[in-house]
């Protein structure tokens, strides 16, 4: 079997160690004999989304985002939204997620176009939310999973018909308001976290790769275990230490 | 003046830690005038450096230079580089009665506080290294530190020189936003490229003045190396004052061709890696700058102490210990590339901390290349606050699993790093910023090692 992760904006749109989803991602595909290719998408290439199975999007930085957003409307978001009505399984994390919903209204005023594929709207906020985040995820099993990671963010982002990618237990969510992290709609997933996400969360890399893999091979196809004795370890060891410092607001206003 | 020396003194007796920025917050709350009436009373001025990586390094490069031209110095050597950390330098080296006993102020800077400190003290020199991204969580964007800096720049005294990397595109354009007054570059016109494009994580891909991609034809690490803009005029400025050859010296320092206004000189620096030797090459820029001559330079380049922390070496239990200071992914990286180059099979001890001087967010642990080690460890220890998250980038990074042990507690660490070690053997040590204190504490109760504050 075999795998396409396409990185969108690598070279843009990673600055919170976010490529250590994609290295997560190939890395765990390797160790279970499925040959995984990781292909950077760069600004001005128009690819065929068919080729590709997981798309991963980071967040950037303020100019950046504003250079990807142009790219978004003018090259790639007719071909993205139809991939993804087609099933492609994407994990967008703060900037790329804010770029997925319909906009984000800048502090200036100014809105930046989104693409509408997940239903929800950012605005900007008057503080950034920063630390240590702990989410509870009831839609994917019981006793419901968690996922630990570090959110950095001045965007609020409110849902519509899209569902929270998890109810908040420690930090701030998508708006610091309604409990809420992150958004699915279909089998596109936004969130906030950093951290890098995947490394410390196995459980949701698994998903995200068993959905790519059913989405290629059939509903049959299965991801062998694998020995994630120190991820638990380090999952375990972020969520206890982030549950006893609490929230701990630290850096730029 | 004597309220702030008696308190770093009572806070060393309570063992609170160096008590290198406490008595300076006191004498700034007893007379807010007080550190630049000091800096001001500095026979030869002030001189200050800032930047992502290097500034204590450079600085304390400078200040054996400085010692060379028999200059007594005003240092704030402990790494204390927030406003407090210069003002208790100040404060230190004044007596009882107010009298400064130094001849040139030396001061690193925190990069987000820089501004603040520059309009204390007035400097005559200022030396910008290189910015990278570091502490998201605490400065934010590398967009935001470097407008912070360019707004001051445009601050800055005709009298003041300002002395700029050449290499790094992001401190180069600072000369732009300077109205008048003198500007001196420094740079590596030698050494090997690592490669003719910026890497993917790279802070700077576009022109900082015009916005349109950047086009490197040589990188020597990170973004630092040979560029031009591929619209407007911006190019790396010819440097005033750099080095033509670098040869690398068996005991793992360097020797540099230094071509400078004031004349060509080889010079020895006690050193490793290319980052080093723009280190060297800031304090040499910033020693002209000062008038200080070439033969000074030169001496007190090779005579270099060794910084604390940053490629110092400690012998403990028949091994030898070398610690380096890692706290962001571009210095990281050039940390790991110096410690791979010689070939062989290593004991490493990674100590990764999340407190506030460390950073919270310990995400920049991936954008650092740990792949570099996959091939070249016997055994990796990983300690500290987030020794777990640690562990997993490194299986990530293709390092066995049986050979990452995983041990929060430092002292167990230390113990099982020199266990797992041959005798004689070096075993490297790269620690965060509060890891290399609580390390350094470490080595000092076990009898290795003098308190760094005695330095």
């Amino acid at each position: 079997m075999r795998l396409v992760i396409g990185h969108l904006y690598a070279d843009l749109m990673s600055v919170y160690g976010d490529r250590g989803n994609v290295i997560a991602l190939a890395q765990r595909c390797a160790w279970r004999g499925i040959a995984a290719e990781v292909r950077p998408i760069g600004i001005g290439e128009a690819v065929d989304l068919r080729a590709f199975d997981v798309l991963v999007f980071g967040g950037g930085q303020d100019q950046d985002q504003l250079t990807v957003c142009d790219d978004l409307q003018a090259v790639k978001g007719a071909a993205l939204r139809d991939a993804v009505a087609d099933g492609l399984v994407m994990l967008a994390v703060c900037g790329g997620y804010q770029l997925l919903g319909y906009y984000f209204r800048l502090g200036s005023g100014e809105v930046l176009p989104g693409l509408g594929i997940i239903d929800a709207y950012t605005v900007a906020g008057r503080r950034r939310l920063i630390g240590n985040a702990v989410v509870r995820c009831p839609w994917a099993g019981s006793p419901a999973p968690t996922l630990v990671g570090f959110e950095n963010h001045s965007g609020q982002t409110f849902l519509h018909s899209a569902r929270p990618l998890g109810a908040v237990v420690l930090g701030s969510g998508n708006n610091g308001r309604d409990g809420g992290e992150g958004a699915v709609q279909l089998n596109v997933f936004g969130t906030y976290l950093h951290g890098p996400l995947l490394p410390k969360n196995p459980w949701f890399a698994d998903h995200l790769l068993t959905l790519a893999l059913r989405r290629r091979y059939g509903a049959d196809a299965a991801l062998p275990p694998l020995d994630d004795a120190l991820e638990q370890r380090a999952h375990e060891a972020v969520r206890r230490r982030a549950l006893r410092l609490g929230r701990q607001l630290t850096g730029v206003r | 003046m004597l309220a702030g020396r008696a308190t770093a003194r009572l806070v060393r007796r309570l063992r609170l830690g160096g008590g290198t920025s406490l008595p300076g917050l006191v004498a700034q709350r007893l007379d807010a005038q007080s550190a630049r009436k000091l800096a001001a009373a500095l026979p030869q001025g002030v001189v200050l450096a800032t930047g992502t990586n290097g500034k204590t390094t450079a600085t304390r490069l400078l200040s054996g230079i400085a010692r060379q031209a028999g200059w007594r110095t005003v240092h704030n050597r402990a790494g204390a580089n927030l406003v407090g950390g210069v003002a208790a330098a100040l404060v230190e080296a004044a007596g009882v009665d107010g009298h400064l006993s130094g001849d040139l102020g030396i001061f690193e800077v925190d990069e987000a506080v820089y501004p603040h400190v520059q309009d204390l003290v007035q400097p005559r020199v200022v030396a910008f290294t290189n910015l990278f991204r570091d502490q998201l969580d605490r400065y934010g964007e590398v967009d935001i530190v470097r407008s912070i800096w360019r707004d001051a720049v445009s601050r800055l005294d005709p009298a003041t020189t300002l002395v700029l990397n050449a290499d790094d595109p992001l401190v180069a354009s600072l000369a732009q936003a300077r109205a008048a007054g003198p500007v001196l570059f420094y740079g590596l016109d030698a050494g090997e490229a690592v490669a003719t494009a910026a890497p993917q994580t790279s802070d700077a891909r576009r022109c900082p003045l015009c916005g349109d991609p950047l086009q490197h034809e040589r990188v020597h690490y990170g973004h630092v190396g040979h560029y031009r803009c591929t619209s407007c005029a911006f190019a790396r400025p010819a440097p005033d004052v750099r080095a033509t050859a670098l040869w690398p010296r068996y005991d793992g320092g360097q020797v540099m061709r230094l071509e400078t206004p004031a004349g060509t000189a080889d010079v020895a620096v006690p050193l490793p890696g290319m980052y080093n030797a723009y280190n060297a090459l800031a304090a040499a820029a910033a020693a002209l700058a000062l008038r200080i001559g070439l033969a000074e330079v030169r001496a007190g380049l090779a005579a270099g102490a060794q910084v604390f922390g940053r490629g110092e070496r400690v012998a403990i239990a028949g091994r030898e210990l070398l610690l380096a200071l890692i706290k962001n992914p571009v210095g990281c990286t050039e940390v790991l590339r110096t410690l791979t180059q010689d070939g062989g099979q290593h004991v490493v001890l990674v100590i990764i901390n999340d407190r506030l001087a460390d950073g919270t967010d310990v995400s920049w642990l991936w954008d650092a290349e740990f792949e570099l080690l996959a091939e070249r460890v016997t055994c990796t220890l990983v300690a500290g606050t987030r020794a777990e998250d640690m562990a997993v980038r490194l299986k990530y990074a293709g390092v066995p699993v049986e050979r990452i042990v995983c041990e929060p507690q430092l002292d167990r660490a230390l113990a099982t790093a020199l266990g797992a070690a041959r005798p004689g053997q070096c075993v490297r040590v790269l620690p965060t910023y509060t890891a290399l204190l609580e390390f350094r504490e470490l080595l000092a109760r076990a009898g290795a090692l003098h308190h760094f504050w005695e330095d």
